[in-house]
């Protein structure tokens, strides 16, 4: 799951502009599969973002959150360089994380 | 003897619980609403969330489009003008689980979220925001071609 997240961070005065893309089928349990058979609900429930180690942001998720989720927040109070770290877990228990710099 | 083991064994696992949970726990600073998530009515939803009686509020904005073609995934953008706003929640009312998304804000987030979310069909959405105490609430009507939900 290295590779399950790609972030972003931009700052705008002093705004830093986060946008993140994680993979993951988020499976409504409501979908057939080719043999007609119900796919089980997989989904990402808690997703966390922290800069330089303090939460900024939690958001709780459905199944209703799209496939291959985009992500985007704000955390005012940012420099160049300040570390956005992100994790999510799913109602399956895996998880994944990803962390980057602020760019100007 | 057996008993006792048995009690000791509880005991044990007990213990081995209350070990790992807080430990879980400590990274969330809420828990997952499973009753509010788990709801499938928006009636049924919004009293879990404890917003039933959420006060319209013009200081909710909305980005979503009012025709989408692919309801698997519709861009959606919300902002809180709100003073103290704690978090924003999207719901959708006639989806199978209406509560679709929550967002909790703290230490400088501003209090925004855009992400793509699905609508079963045409329905309104609702967007939920908790600040100081109180529930207020926006609500957008989505016309969708193809429903992405299956």
């Amino acid at each position: 799951m290295a590779e399950s997240i790609k972030i972003r961070a931009t700052l705008q005065g002093d705004v830093a502009d986060v946008r993140m893309l994680v993979n993951h089928p988020m499976e409504t349990g409501q979908r057939k599969n080719e043999r007609g058979e119900l796919v089980a609900p997989h989904f990402i429930t808690v997703i966390t973002a922290a800069h330089n180690g303090r939460t900024v942001m939690e958001a709780h998720w459905s199944q209703g959150v799209a496939r291959n989720p985009p992500l985007g927040f704000r955390v005012r109070g940012a420099k160049v360089g300040d570390k956005i770290a992100v994790s999510w877990i799913d109602n399956k228990g895996a998880s994944g994380s990803a962390e980057t710099a602020v760019g100007g | 003897m057996k008993a006792k083991r048995r009690t000791i064994l509880k005991a044990a696992v007990a213990a081995a619980a209350a070990l790992t949970l807080p430990m879980s726990r400590s990274t969330q600073a809420a828990e997952w609403n499973k009753g509010a998530f788990g709801a499938t009515s928006i009636a049924d939803a919004l009293k879990h969330m404890g917003a039933a009686n959420a006060v319209p509020s013009k200081d909710i904005l909305i980005k979503v489009p009012d025709v989408a073609e692919n309801g698997a995934a519709v861009p959606i953008e919300v902002t809180s003008n709100i003073p103290n706003t704690q978090s924003i929640a999207i719901l959708v009312d006639k989806n199978p689980f209406p509560l679709l998304a929550s967002f909790g804000f703290s230490n400088g987030a501003e209090p925004y979220a855009s992400t793509r979310v699905k609508f079963a069909g045409s329905s309104d959405m609702r967007v939920i925001v908790a600040a100081g105490g109180r529930h207020y609430v926006a609500v957008r009507e989505v016309k969708v071609v193809a429903g992405g939900c299956g």
